[in-house]
């Protein structure tokens, strides 16, 4: 029996968990406000917030509903549009109306969750923040200066914001019906689902790649779901390794104090990597184990020196990232085994790190070509270099002859150009809808020299590499 | 006003199609198409199909009691593939299911097979082997062939513009059900109610009257429902009608992308001459429309490009011809701006070619050469209230545009990794539909007893707030307040023989036949409240609700006027009619006066570029846009914005893309990308060009839905300004869209 409250009714049904959360909400439950774009997670029009009970209180954040399995609701708050309207308006449908920030409307449900998600974090957002949390939201109509308008005068309004007690001060302020406040209380009362690992089932995480491929076929499977198992969520250190479990999402990520202390740049370059709702949902053994080229994550923890922790309920297997993918869509893992986590060792202090991407449109698109670089120097020399590139080979690859023909050498164009002749040999890739194969050398050489020029902007420049 | 339906939009209680409440055993379709662009169909067996539990029954072009056509302008498009298929994603047979999953499971045991012809995706190609959707057409002006040698300077060029997705978020969809006396009511997803009706009482042989279509709003349309929402609906209908149960179809994404058609790609051949000052002497292009495998509404289209061909400029000898070229594509439809912007891409390519061979700023080129009063349109209209360099002033004095381009200049001297691209686009287009006898429309009023009214139109809401003008329009003739007025759905019960809301004209004509409507109901009424008074009609006013007696307040107020108008017997419902005036087009000399009026506006576009990464932000839209007497500036800045971005989507990020084999590779959102939030413009400017706005434009209120796009070309100029600035050995070339990847290529171009 899956068990969730959605708005303000206990929902209870044996509906298989592998049936999109979105087809529930509009079929099932009759509540037709949340609207169906894509099925992808590309446009946002099913935005609801999902709320996880975490001590008293009640963590929400945004997520597409086409791309939850229905069983990762269990035990959660859905709530969508019907279930934050009141008899007045909120702060923020009221900042969409005043600033004509609808048109056709179809996609303006979507809007207001995705604000009302960001509303009821624990922070004071800003006018940026305000805006990043629509990033997943695609608008046909407006062409966005409206929405930007509604999100500037939405912003004004957190300025006594409660940020320990968002939820209340929410309710309060009339952003949310008061209900809400009874939700702590009412999701302790649901049981937690069975939660034996049975390997012989498909396991799933957020959903947000194998919902969007095989959406038939998940329905009709029996689930392994891992999103929710709390014990594959942590990022801990330990033996001076980070170890990251395979349920966390890039959100969790995003937000852990321990990566950030690591990599501090890490929320900027997240931000490169889908959109607010998929890494809400999107889990980093998911992305792994997608097996992409592309797949942002397995390049950002190549070039970390990451090793993967797989587990067959017996037996477990520790080995380099890099050696997990073996050809196209072909991965090193055995039937019955499963991701566990993901480990880098924690480079010492003064090593360097940058990710690249780039796309036909910069934020919620899969790359063209990405690439991560880490470096270690003692004075002039690059001491350690480990450079990652994915959309240029059937794998995400980790430039081994680059890397190596750059360990021990000093930081130069010379030695830059060279890299990139040695790089040049290493790759092979193909034309497609991610541009055309010539495209995605040049590509890769610039972001190459872009890693250079980002990391010593005093000794590269660009115009030395292409002269 | 804000737009009446916007507290049901945050709220999230409007109705779209798949919103409306289904009745008992309604069941769903699934559309089986071709998986090939170009073949016979040698082998279709799906008999496996039908087994399955929950099907209901599988239609194919068999079926059809009527006629198997729904093209529109020239019939030559099927519902149902016969025995031939023309392009990939082409409807062969529908499966009627309790639900649409089972409809997909069914669809997967159709057994089909193909011997496969040539398939052509070139309109190039298309054009030398004879492959034409119907005739060429040219306009012409003066004599180009004696003009070239007048010319200082001639350049040539070839200029490539891209499709365009609609990308309306709320997909194609329609809902059909059985009512009384043999007849069916269709909720339809169309710009066109009309339209849809038509082809559905030529699929089932029925008479129209037979056939009801009510449409409440679309969720998104861009010209994208005016004629592709048509096949859906009569799908639909032909089910429920042979099943007598209510149907519904609502496409998922992937394939209302590859069913549906997009904006015309165009490939085009300029020659451009200029006298030693650079006024544009002559000017000749020949264009090859990409129409798909069917007519649609390119023959319309056609002509759009045709009398947009010279864009905001007087050119004395112009000679234009458009190829419309039979492919192997989904048949290409509407698209806001209808084929005036590829007609506006290539003379502005020209004057771009010509500035950078002369090593000059276009802008120079452009305002040496814009349209003036009197000037003659190539085809025969004369050029009258022209604004747009009234608009040029404005925006280069406002806006300080020599100090911009001197800025840009200054920056791209000093940085290397970053420069600066800045263009001017200016814009003038028509209004009207181009097919004279579309330009009319009804409009039925109803003042109930209590004084509340309700409106109907043929006009179709689907958020550029044309129900809103409707409100605006009654409120104002009654000087009532808006509250009292509701806009009921588009309905052909009630409102029939509609044109397609398109055009940008949908409250232009339904705008003043409501009017109409309105005036006549208010006479009725000055002549009760007279009656009252027992005065002469000519005292009496309507103000503020209230009657007024040469100018004094009486004590009769609306409710009251209603009730008393009721007990007399007056008739409280009108139906208004309009016909635009003035307007004809002589299709056999290609000359004549087809718009009512033109929309005029400039605009001044920033970008920078990331010269590491091929990466770009457009800084600033600087626009003066030409709104006439605006009746609602929030609502019309909204469609600016919003058109303005489309615009630079459609030249920027918006790439569509086929194999070889004509299949579309870019079949989803994550293959085919529209704007974000972020990469909308970070600032866009408007002002809004002062003028009193011409009487044919409703209110004095021009017009708005399409011209704005067009400004999103300037994007286009712009970024290949800074790529130029970054690598002098690029040699210019017009081939949108300009994607990160065609301006890394360009970038280092050797």
């Amino acid at each position: 029996m899956i068990t969730f409250i959605l708005n303000n009714q206990l929902i209870q049904t044996d509906k298989p968990a592998g049936k999109s959360l979105l087809d529930f909400i509009r079929y099932k439950a009759d509540l037709p406000g949340t609207k169906i774009g894509c099925r992808e997670g590309d446009c946002g029009a099913c935005t609801v917030l999902e709320g996880q009970l975490n001590g008293k209180e009640v963590i929400y954040k945004s997520i597409v509903s086409c791309l939850t399995p229905l069983g990762n609701a269990h035990g959660k708050h859905i709530v969508t549009i019907e279930g934050i309207n009141m008899k007045h308006l909120s702060p923020i449908q009221n900042a969409m109306v005043e600033n004509a920030a609808t048109q056709c409307g179809f996609c303006t449900p979507g809007f207001v969750m995705s604000f009302t998600g960001l509303a009821m974090a624990k922070i004071k957002p800003d006018k940026k923040m305000t805006i990043a949390s629509v990033s997943g939201n695609i608008c046909r109509c407006t062409g966005y200066k409206s929405i930007e308008k509604a999100a500037d005068n939405i912003t004004t309004v957190y300025k006594d914001k409660n940020v320990e007690r968002p939820v209340e001060w929410l309710v309060q302020n009339k952003f949310l019906p008061d209900y809400f406040l009874n939700i702590p209380n009412r999701l302790a009362e649901i049981k937690d689902s069975e939660k034996s690992i049975n390997p012989a089932t498909r396991i799933i995480g957020g959903g947000t790649d194998l919902m969007v491929q095989k959406p038939d076929e998940i329905y009709e499977s029996e689930l392994n779901l891992f999103f929710n198992r709390a014990e594959l969520k942590s990022i801990k250190i330990d033996n001076n390794c980070c170890i990251i479990g395979a349920a966390a999402t890039a959100s969790d990520l995003m937000q852990s104090k321990i990566l950030c202390d690591i990599i501090p740049e890490l929320k900027d370059f997240f931000k490169l990597i889908s959109s607010e709702p998929i890494r809400n949902m999107g889990t980093i053994a998911g992305n792994i184990m997608n097996a992409s080229p592309i797949a942002d994550l397995s390049i950002f923890f190549i070039a970390l020196n990451s090793n993967i922790h797989l587990n067959d309920g017996k037996n477990k297997r520790i080995f380099p990232l890099k050696d997990f993918f073996l050809a196209y869509k072909k991965l090193n893992i055995k039937k019955g085994e499963y991701v566990e986590s993901l480990s880098f060792p924690i480079p010492d202090r003064g090593f360097l790190f940058n990710f690249e991407k780039v796309s036909k449109r910069t934020y919620l698109d899969i790359a063209s070509v990405n690439t991560a670089i880490y470096l270690r120097l003692s004075g002039e020399n690059m001491i350690e270099c480990s450079i990652s590139a994915g959309g240029i080979s059937p794998i995400p690859l980790f430039l081994k002859q680059t890397s190596e023909y750059l360990t021990g050498k000093q930081i130069t164009n010379g030695a830059i150009i060279k890299a990139n002749t040695i790089m040049q040999e290493e790759i092979a890739p193909i034309s497609d809808i991610r541009g055309n194969a010539e495209y995605k050398r040049l590509l890769l050489r610039q972001l190459l020299f872009a890693h250079f020029i980002k990391l010593f902007p005093k000794k590269i420049s660009l115009k030395e590499l292409v002269s | 006003m804000k737009n009446i339906d916007s507290i049901s939009h945050v709220t999230g209680k409007s109705v779209y199609l798949d919103d409306i409440p289904v009745q008992k055993g309604t069941l769903n379709g699934a559309i089986f198409a071709s998986s090939v662009a170009h073949g016979k169909i040698s082998h279709l067996d799906y008999s496996k199909a039908e087994k399955i539990s929950g099907v209901e029954r599988i239609f194919s072009y068999k079926d059809i009691p009527g006629k198997n056509q729904i093209g529109g302008i020239i019939e030559d498009e099927t519902l149902f593939a016969e025995n031939e298929v023309h392009y990939q994603g082409q409807p062969i047979l529908l499966v009627i299911a309790k639900s649409e999953y089972i409809a997909r499971k069914a669809l997967s045991l159709i057994e089909v097979k193909f011997d496969e012809y040539e398939v052509i995706t070139d309109p190039r190609v298309a054009q030398e082997k004879g492959q034409l959707l119907f005739p060429p057409r040219t306009f012409k002006l003066g004599n180009t062939d004696d003009a070239w040698s007048k010319c200082e300077y001639i350049f040539e060029g070839k200029v490539e513009n891209g499709g365009q997705e609609h990308l309306y978020i709320e997909t194609q969809g329609s809902y059909a059900y059985p009512i009384d006396n043999g007849s069916l009511r269709i909720h339809s997803s169309t710009q066109g109610a009309t339209l849809v009706q038509k082809m559905i009482a030529r699929i089932l042989d029925l008479p129209m009257h037979r056939i009801e279509i009510d449409v409440a709003r679309l969720g998104g349309a861009f010209g994208g429902k005016e004629d592709q929402a048509t096949a859906f609906a009569c799908m639909v209908s032909l089910a429920a009608f042979i099943l007598q149960k209510p149907v519904k179809i609502a496409l998922n994404r992937h394939d209302d992308m590859r069913m549906t058609g997009k904006r015309h790609p165009y490939s085009s051949d300029f020659r451009i001459g200029l006298s030693k000052d650079l006024k544009i002497l002559a000017f000749k292009a020949t264009m090859y429309q990409n129409g798909g495998a069917a007519s649609d509404l390119s023959p319309a289209i056609m002509e759009r490009t045709l009398f947009h061909s010279t864009n905001a400029y007087f050119i004395p000898n112009t000679e234009v011809t458009v190829y419309s070229c039979k492919t192997n594509l989904p048949p290409n439809t509407a698209f806001r701006g209808f084929g005036a912007p590829q007609g506006m891409f290539v003379i502005e390519s020209a004057i771009a070619k010509a500035a950078c061979q002369l090593n000059i700023s276009p802008i120079i080129i452009q305002e040496k050469n814009f349209l003036k009063e009197k000037d003659e349109f190539q085809f025969g209209q004369i050029a009258e209230n022209v604004n747009i360099g009234k608009c040029y002033e404005i925006s280069k004095k406002t806006y300080n545009l020599d100090l911009l381009e001197k800025q840009v200049k200054e920056f791209n001297t000093k940085n290397i990794d970053f420069k600066k691209g800045v263009s001017l686009m200016p814009i003038c287009f028509g209004i009207s539909f181009t097919k004279t006898p579309m330009n009319q429309a009804r409009a039925l009023v109803h003042i109930y007893q209590d004084g509340s009214i309700g409106i109907s139109t043929g006009a179709i809401e689907m958020g550029q707030a044309v129900n809103t003008k409707m409100v605006q329009v009654a409120a104002s003739v009654f000087s009532i307040n808006t509250e009292r007025i509701k806009i009921e759905s588009t309905n052909t019960t009630r409102v029939a023989n509609t044109s397609p809301t398109a055009a940008s004209s949908g409250a232009d004509l339904n705008g003043n036949a409501l009017r109409i409507a309105c005036i006549t109901l208010l006479g009725r009424l000055i002549d009760t409240a007279a009656k009252i008074l027992n005065c002469n009609s000519s005292e009496i006013e309507i103000k503020d609700e209230h009657v007024f007696r040469n100018n004094q307040k009486t004590e009769i107020y609306w409710e009251k006027l209603i009730e008393t108008a009721f007990l007399d017997r007056v008739c409280l419902t009108e139906n208004g009619h309009y016909a635009t005036p003035i307007i004809y087009f002589d299709k056999t000399k290609e000359k004549g006066h087809p718009f009512a009026y033109h929309v005029y506006g400039t605009a001044i576009t920033s970008v920078t570029l990331d010269c590491i990464r091929g990466t770009y932000e457009v800084d600033d839209v600087k626009i003066v846009h030409d709104f006439g007497n605006s009746m609602n500036t929030i609502i019309d800045r909204g469609q600016v914005e919003g058109a303005v971005v489309q615009g630079i989507g459609w030249m920027t990020m918006e790439e569509l893309s086929y194999d070889k084999a004509g299949k579309l590779m870019s079949n989803s959102l994550s293959t085919y990308k529209v704007p974000d939030i972020y990469s909308a413009p970070k600032n866009i400017e408007i002002i809004a060009l002062e003028t009193k706005g011409p009487e044919l434009a409703i209110l004095r209120s021009k017009a708005v839905g399409e011209p704005p796009l067009m400004y999103g070309i300037g994007a286009f100029f712009a970024l290949q300004k800074a790529i130029k600035a970054f690598n002098p050995k690029y040699k210019i070339d017009f081939e949108a869209p300009l994607t990160p990847e065609k301006v890394l290529m360009r970038l280092y171009q050797c």
